[in-house]
């Protein structure tokens, strides 16, 4: 299990974990729930750059349309093919074999705890 | 989560904003995720919609649909009153027989769709769409004058529920407590209806559904809800039934090419531009509530429904335009329900084009949040079950 108290969020229902200047991106599981079964994910080409705030991708579900927001500036270093491949795996496991991007940054904005996440969602 | 409401709410308040099914709890207790449906507290699913849609197509689902409104017409003028009030000839269905029809505005316009039942030579009951329940009491009361006729709007007494899927005979069939079928469910075709009931209380049994398998829908009093809901779970442990949400059932109706209004159908949509000429029946010798505008028919050059599917899995989706070209400038379309099919793997839609793109074959441009994707027409409906 992903220890999602160490992640942080948005309040575009993201996640976030720094690692040095690499931010790695997905949907939280409040939002995968909120969107039903995802059934295609379409995310920017690697080397692109992004502006926070800015959309970059989108997460399909059988209902609706979610969009990817860069949580952060800068430059996508991965992307999740596998995720691509099997989108379901926004649903099992959201935190984890779920996440979409990879993104090199300069300086981090403020976002959201956990704890300030959960409030933000009612849990 | 936030949605889940384990307090047991009143579903007999009318009144009240925000109403829930008799079976409310149940779905509680099953986890399920609910959504705003006409009013109503619905599950929208209970733990993934495409399970659900594939549970139905290949075994079977159970759904609520509590929130569906009944109206009970009865009196010696009933089979004369819904030949005068709706589109098709309701005196010629046969007692225990179901039909398909609709309720027309003077326009010819579509108040409601619905299905109606033979209880009696002068007894039929109308079941109308949750969110056009006063639309189609008030009309059809209205409609009632001069005929010896009663209009009783029911819809707070019946709780519904449908089994639907290849297993939902078996599952019915072992079901406890449910006896004195009028007919034998082995031998009641499509679109038959039956009474038995169930724990000694009355139960209608209708081979009806909107999903595009063989099925049954049960109407019972809504405080006889629960048991049966509970009675069918226990009874489909060891056929595939699970409970089914909303969202797939709208999947699912898709595939099959049914209409759903307040999509395919509305007040400004003629019937003949849906597909459903043939519902409106111009034969009756009396007149009909929209007759003159039926056999008027829309305007020249209205659009026509038709189906679409695309390669991919970008979904067109309910609003989206279609344009007849890569750089057309204005829309000759709208898609009005789309989804990526669960079972078919590609893109289908439903959508309103001009005549001329509405033959089969013809490509046509989705435009998909900005980007315009190439999508085909086809005939309805995309699924249809092997018998």
């Amino acid at each position: 299990m992903t220890d999602t108290s160490a992640l942080q969020y948005t309040p575009e229902h993201e996640w976030v974990l720094v690692e040095g200047s690499i931010a790695t991106v997905g949907i939280t599981a409040y939002a995968a729930e909120k969107l039903g079964d995802v059934v295609f994910v379409e995310l920017p080409e690697v080397g692109s750059t992004v502006a926070s705030g800015t959309v970059v991708g989108e997460i399909e579900s059988t209902k609706s349309v979610g969009e990817l927001f860069a949580p952060v500036n800068g430059i996508v270093t991965a992307t999740n093919d596998a995720v691509v491949e099997s989108p379901e795996l926004v649903n099992s496991d959201p935190f984890g074999a779920g996440w979409l991007i990879k993104v090199e940054f300069d300086t981090l904005p403020t976002l959201l705890s956990q704890a300030e996440y959960s409030a933000l969602i009612g849990e | 989560m936030t949605t889940a409401d384990s307090s047991t709410p009143d579903s007999t308040d009318s009144r009240s904003p925000e109403r829930f099914s008799p079976l409310h709890q149940a779905h509680v207790d099953a986890g399920a995720s609910f959504t705003d449906f006409a009013g109503w507290q619905m599950p929208v699913r209970y733990s993934s919609d495409l399970a659900e849609h594939h549970a139905v197509r290949d075994a079977a689902g159970l759904f609520d649909l509590s929130h569906m409104a009944e109206i009970l017409i009865e009196g010696p003028d009933a089979a004369a009153y819904l030949d005068y009030a709706l589109a098709g000839k309701l005196s010629s269905v046969e007692l225990w027989q179901a039909k398909y029809s609709l309720l027309l505005a003077e326009t010819g316009g579509i108040i409601d769709d619905l299905v109606v039942y033979r209880l009696d030579d002068t007894k039929f009951l109308v079941v109308a769409n949750a969110g056009n329940r006063f639309a189609a009491f008030d009309a059809l009361l209205a409609r009632a004058d001069g005929f010896k006729v009663s209009v009783v709007d029911q819809s707070d007494d019946y709780a519904l529920i449908a089994v639907q899927g290849p297993n939902a005979l078996a599952i019915l069939d072992a079901t406890a407590g449910v006896t004195d079928l009028g007919t034998d469910l082995r031998f009641m075709k499509y679109y038959r209806i039956t009474d038995a009931f169930f724990r000694g209380h009355p139960l209608l049994v209708a081979r009806t559904g909107y999903t595009g398998e063989d099925g049954f829908e049960l109407y019972l009093a809504a405080d006889q809800a629960r048991e049966l809901w509970d009675a069918l779970v226990v009874a489909g442990a060891d056929k595939g039934l699970v409970p089914a949400g909303l969202a797939s059932r709208d999947t699912l109706r898709l595939e099959a090419g049914m209409p759903l209004y307040g999509h395919e159908l509305t007040l400004t949509t003629f019937p003949a531009q849906a597909g459903l000429g043939r519902v409106v029946n111009l034969n009756k010798e009396d007149d009909f509530v929209g007759r003159a505008a039926s056999e008027a028919g829309p305007a020249a050059g209205a659009s026509v429904l038709v189906g679409l599917i695309a390669a991919g899995k970008r979904a067109g989706r309910a609003d989206y335009e279609i344009f007849r070209s890569l750089d057309a400038e204005t829309s000759d379309g709208v898609i009005t329900s789309g989804a990526l099919s669960p079972t078919l793997g590609y893109p289908i839609a439903m959508a309103y084009v001009t005549p001329d793109l509405a033959r089969l074959g013809t490509e046509v441009y989705v435009d998909v949040r900005g980007t315009r994707l190439p999508a085909t027409v086809t005939s309805l409906p995309f699924y249809k079950r092997v018998k």
